[in-house]
C-alpha cells in the first residue's frame, strides 16, 4: 500500500486532498467562485472579454417564465437547456431536432422523443434548483447547441465532445478531449461513463483513452482507434484556455472548449474544481508540470505567450500514440 | 506558513486537551474505566449521656492526619447544639455546647473516609520531649531500662524495637515488671512505653484508632505507637514491636488525652459503628474536587440532570462519529450521500441495532425510492415533492412498525427512530443521481453511506470511549485537533491508490 503511494508519489500524480488543499483553496479564492459556478456570469465575463462563447438564447430565471420557452426556442430545431448553477453536468438537455409532423416533440442526442410539457416541467425543476449546487432556487439558460466539428465524428457517440484544460496560473497545463460513449448518454462527463483521452500539449495529438479508470485504446462504441487524432486549431484552444485566467482570476482552473463546425473553438464552461482524471488519460502526473509552471511564472505574459508556453514545455513522451506511416 | 498555524492549533487543543484529562484523571481521581466503585467506611460515633443541671460541653477528638484514607466527608448530628471545631495537642476535636438540656443527650458524629494508599500525611516534626518527672523507685528503673536498650540497639527504630521485645517478654527483667505492675490495660501498657521513650528523649506517642472491615456495631479501639525518628513519624505494634500499621488502620487521635471530655454530663458512654458502602468512584472524586474548590468540577457532567446527562452522553458520541467519517472520506476516499447523514444513520442504529438498523434502513430506502420514481411521473415541483417524499416516508415508517408489530417483532418498532427529514433527503438525492449518473453511481453511494454508519456505530457504541468522554468531555479538543489535522491531509486517499493505478505501474 505504502509502495504504490511511493510510486504515485514519484509520478508526480495529484491527489484530491492535495488538490483541494494546496491549488483549489489557495489559488481560487470563494469570492470569485460565481464567476464560474454560474454559467450566466462566465458568458457574459467572456463576451465582454470578447471570447468565443455558445450564442445565448434566453433565460428562464422563475417559474411563470417556464411558459414562455416556446418563445425563446422560436423555431430553431435544435437548442441546450441548461441549470446555470448545475455541476458535473447534471440537468442538461440537448436537443438536436423535431418531430417532422408535430413542432411540439423534440428529439434528444440520444434519440428520445421529449414533448413540450416534459421539457417545462424539466426547465421548472432546474429553476427550483433540483441541480443547482447548493440547492437553491435556479435559472436555466437555453442557449445554441454547437455542432462539432466532423473531426471527432468517428470518436463520439451521440453528443458533443469537448476539451478539458487544466490552466495552473493562467498557463495551459494539460488536456484531455472527453468523448460521449452510449454508457455516459451523450454526456462528455468521465464520471458518467464518457471516454477521455489525453492530448499532446505541443501538437495538440491525442494520446490513449480512459475510461472508467481504465486505459483504453479504442472508442467502446465505435471502436475506432483513440490516439493520433489532430485537434484542429490547437494553438487558438490553448490561447483561449489561457485566457480564461484573465477573465475570472482563478488559478487553477479547467476550461471546457468545444470545436464547432461553423464558429471553431467556443468556451463551454469553466470549473473551479476540475477532476484529476487528466492524468490517467494523459498517463502524466501533474504535480510535476505545475511545479514546472512555478519555476516560470511570469506576471507580465500575454495568453498568446502563456499558450507557447505550454507548447513548449509539456510535449507528451510518445510511447502511446501510434508511429506515423504504419 | 499556514500550515504552522494549523500544526499550532491543534498542538495546542491536544495540550489543553489532554492536560486537563490528565489533572482529572491523576489529581482529582476520576475513573478512566466505567463503573469503577471504591469501599467506603462510614464510622459513626455516638455520645450519649446523662444532663446535668448546667450547661453542657462535650468534647470529642476526631480524626486529623489520616495514613492510607482519605476523608470524604464529616457531619454531626445534635439537637440544639453548638458545633466547633478546634485544634488541640491531640488533632482536632469536635466541641458540641448547649447552655441547658434534660434527660439522656445523644450525639452523632459520622465521617465517611476511602482507602488511598497515596494519602501519606505527615505530622510535623515534634520538639525532643522534656525528661518526665518520674517518682522513685520507677525512675531508676527507666534509667537501667533506657541505658541497656541503648547498648543494644543503633537508632531510634532499633531502640523502640528493642525496647518493645523487651517489654513483650514472657518472662521481664525485674525493673520492666515493676513498671508494668500496674499498667492493666493496652493503654496504659502503651503510656508506659511512650514514658520511657521520653526519658530517652525520643519522641513518641499513643495512636488510637480502628481497623475498618465490613460492618461492625461496636468497633474496638487498637492502641499503636508512633515515633519520630528525626526525620519522619514511624509506626510500631506496641504488642509484638513490628513496625508499620495494620490494614485499613484509621488513625482517629493521637496523645494520652481521653478520646472524650463531657462537662456538665454524667454516665458517658460512646459507641462506634463501622459500615461499609460501595460509592460510585465519580462521586467521590467530585467531592474531593469540590473540597480542593476546582472549578472545572462545576463544569462537570454529572452535575447535571440524571435525563440530561442521558441526552448528552449520546450526544458527545457525535463527535465520534463526525472523527469516523472524516478519515473514512479523507483519508480513506468514500464516497457518500450528505455530509452527516451517515453519522446521525448510525445515531439511529444505536436504538435499533446493527442487523435491525441495517434492515430498516434498507428497506426504507428502497420502498422510499420506489415510491419516489413514481411521484416523478407526476412532475412536481421540487419542494413539494420533497414534501411528499417526507411523507411518504413517515407512513412507510408507521406501516414498517405496525406491520412488525402484528408479526410480534418488537425491533420493527425502533424504525421511528430514523432521521426521516434525513432519510426523505438522502431518498430524493439519491433518485437524482440514479437519472443523472445511473444506478451503479448510485448504489456506490447509498452503500458507502452504509459503511460509514457501520463502522461509525461501532466506534458511537465502544462503552468505554463513551465513558471516557462523557467524563472527560475535554478529550473532545484533542478529536477536534485530529480532525483539523486531517483538514490539512493531502496524501493520497487509500481509494485513489487504486483509481490511478495505471499510473502507479510504469
Amino acid at each position: 500500500m505504502f509502495a504504490i503511494a511511493r510510486r504515485l508519489r514519484e509520478a508526480g500524480v495529484l491527489g484530491l486532498n492535495k488538490r483541494n488543499t494546496n491549488f483549489i483553496m489557495r489559488l481560487n479564492p470563494r469570492r470569485l467562485y460565481p464567476r464560474v459556478d454560474d454559467k450566466i456570469l462566465t458568458k457574459e465575463l467572456a463576451l465582454a472579454a470578447g471570447m468565443a462563447v455558445p450564442e445565448l438564447y434566453g433565460i428562464i430565471s422563475n417559474q411563470r417564465q417556464v411558459r414562455e420557452f416556446a418563445g425563446i426556442v422560436g423555431d430553431r430545431e435544435s437548442f441546450v437547456i441548461k441549470p446555470a448553477q448545475g455541476s458535473g453536468g447534471d440537468g442538461i438537455l440537448i436537443v438536436i431536432g423535431r418531430s417532422q409532423r408535430r413542432r411540439d416533440t423534440y428529439r434528444l442526442s440520444n434519440g428520445v422523443r421529449i414533448t413540450e410539457a416534459e421539457i417545462a416541467h424539466h426547465i421548472s425543476n432546474i429553476v427550483s434548483g433540483q441541480y443547482s449546487l447548493s440547492g437553491n432556487p435556479d435559472k436555466a439558460l437555453i442557449e445554441y447547441c454547437v455542432q462539432f466539428d466532423p473531426v471527432f465524428a468517428d470518436l463520439s457517440y451521440q453528443g458533443v465532445p469537448d476539451i478539458r484544460v487544466i490552466v495552473y496560473r493562467g498557463y495551459p497545463t494539460m488536456a484531455m478531449v472527453r468523448l460521449p460513449t452510449q454508457a455516459s448518454d451523450g454526456k462528455a462527463n468521465l464520471h458518467q461513463g464518457a471516454v477521455g483521452a489525453g492530448v499532446d500539449m505541443s501538437t495538440g495529438e491525442t494520446l490513449t483513452g480512459v475510461l472508467e479508470n481504465e486505459i483504453v485504446d479504442e472508442h467502446p462504441d465505435t471502436g475506432t482507434l483513440i490516439a493520433g487524432l489532430r485537434i484542429p486549431q490547437w494553438d487558438f484552444i490553448l490561447q483561449l484556455a489561457a485566457r480564461g485566467y484573465d477573465v475570472t482570476d482563478l488559478g487553477y482552473l479547467g476550461v471546457d472548449i468545444v470545436v464547432d463546425r461553423d464558429l471553431g473553438p467556443l468556451i463551454l464552461e469553466m470549473n473551479v474544481r476540475p477532476g484529476l482524471s487528466i492524468q490517467i488519460a494523459n498517463c502524466t502526473g501533474l504535480t510535476g508540470r505545475l511545479a514546472r509552471i512555478d519555476e516560470l511564472y511570469d506576471e507580465t505574459a500575454t495568453p498568446a505567450e502563456r499558450a507557447r508556453i505550454a507548447r513548449l514545455e509539456f510535449p507528451a513522451e510518445r510511447q502511446a500514440s501510434m508511429p506515423f506511416g504504419q | 506558513m499556514k500550515h504552522q498555524y494549523v500544526y499550532g492549533l491543534a498542538a495546542l487543543l491536544t495540550i489543553v486537551g489532554l492536560s486537563v484529562f490528565a489533572y482529572k484523571w491523576q489529581v482529582l481521581g476520576f475513573p478512566i474505566s466505567k463503573d469503577q466503585e471504591t469501599r467506603v467506611w462510614t464510622i459513626e460515633s455516638s455520645i450519649s449521656f446523662d444532663s446535668g443541671p448546667g450547661s453542657i460541653k462535650v468534647n470529642l477528638h476526631i480524626p486529623t492526619l489520616t495514613p492510607g484514607f482519605r476523608m470524604l466527608n464529616e457531619n454531626s448530628v445534635s439537637r440544639g447544639y453548638g458545633f466547633s471545631l478546634n485544634y488541640g495537642t491531640g488533632g482536632r476535636e469536635a466541641q458540641w455546647a448547649i447552655r441547658r438540656a434534660d434527660g439522656r443527650q445523644t450525639i452523632y458524629y459520622r465521617v465517611s473516609v476511602f482507602e488511598d494508599p497515596k494519602n501519606d500525611q505527615s505530622d510535623t516534626t515534634p520538639p525532643f520531649p522534656p525528661p518526665p518527672a518520674i517518682n522513685e523507685p520507677f525512675r531508676t528503673a527507666v534509667e537501667v531500662i533506657v541505658a541497656d536498650v541503648n547498648d543494644h540497639s543503633a537508632d531510634t527504630a532499633s531502640f523502640t524495637s528493642e525496647l518493645l521485645r523487651r517489654m513483650n517478654d514472657q518472662s521481664p527483667d525485674p525493673n520492666i515488671e515493676l513498671l508494668l505492675s500496674d499498667a492493666d490495660t493496652p493503654t496504659e501498657f502503651v503510656e508506659t512505653i511512650t514514658m520511657i521513650l521520653a526519658s530517652a528523649r525520643i519522641p513518641a506517642r499513643m495512636v488510637r484508632g480502628f481497623r475498618l472491615q465490613g460492618r461492625q456495631r461496636n468497633a474496638e479501639q487498637l492502641v499503636w505507637l508512633e515515633v519520630h525518628d528525626g526525620d519522619r513519624w514511624r509506626y510500631f505494634n506496641p504488642l509484638t514491636g513490628e513496625e508499620g500499621l495494620p490494614d485499613r488502620y484509621l488513625i482517629w487521635w493521637r496523645g494520652n488525652e481521653p478520646l472524650i471530655r463531657v462537662e456538665g454530663g454524667s454516665n458517658v458512654q460512646v459507641g462506634f459503628a463501622v459500615q461499609e458502602n460501595n460509592l460510585d468512584t465519580i462521586a467521590i472524586a467530585e467531592s474531593r474536587a469540590a473540597k480542593k474548590g476546582t472549578s472545572l468540577i462545576d463544569f462537570s457532567l454529572y452535575s447535571l440532570p440524571i435525563r440530561t446527562q442521558a441526552v448528552y452522553s449520546v450526544l458527545l458520541m457525535i463527535p465520534i462519529g463526525a472523527m469516523v467519517m472524516v478519515v473514512l472520506r479523507n483519508i480513506v476516499g468514500i464516497d457518500a450521500f450528505g455530509t452527516f447523514m451517515p453519522v446521525l444513520i448510525a445515531l439511529a442504529f444505536r436504538e435499533t441495532k446493527l442487523f435491525w438498523g441495517v434492515m430498516l434502513f434498507t428497506m426504507l430506502i428502497a420502498l422510499g425510492l420506489s415510491i419516489r420514481f413514481l411521484l416523478d411521473r407526476l412532475r412536481l415541483l421540487l419542494v413539494p415533492r420533497l414534501s411528499a417524499v417526507l411523507i411518504v416516508v413517515v407512513l412507510l415508517m408507521l406501516i414498517i412498525s405496525m406491520i412488525s408489530h402484528k408479526l410480534g417483532l418488537e425491533t420493527g418498532l425502533s424504525v421511528a427512530l430514523f432521521p426521516m427529514v434525513i432519510i426523505a433527503m438522502t431518498i430524493e438525492r439519491m433518485s437524482v443521481v440514479w437519472e443523472e449518473r445511473g444506478p451503479a453511481d448510485a448504489m456506490r453511494a447509498a452503500m458507502g453511506s452504509l459503511a460509514i454508519a457501520i463502522v461509525a456505530y461501532i466506534f458511537m457504541g465502544i462503552a468505554w470511549l463513551e465513558h471516557l468522554i462523557f467524563t472527560f468531555p475535554e478529550l473532545l479538543l484533542v478529536a477536534l485537533a485530529m480532525v483539523v489535522l486531517v483538514g490539512r491531509y493531502t496524501g493520497y486517499r487509500l481509494l485513489e491508490l487504486s483509481r490511478f493505478r495505471a499510473l502507479a505501474g510504469s
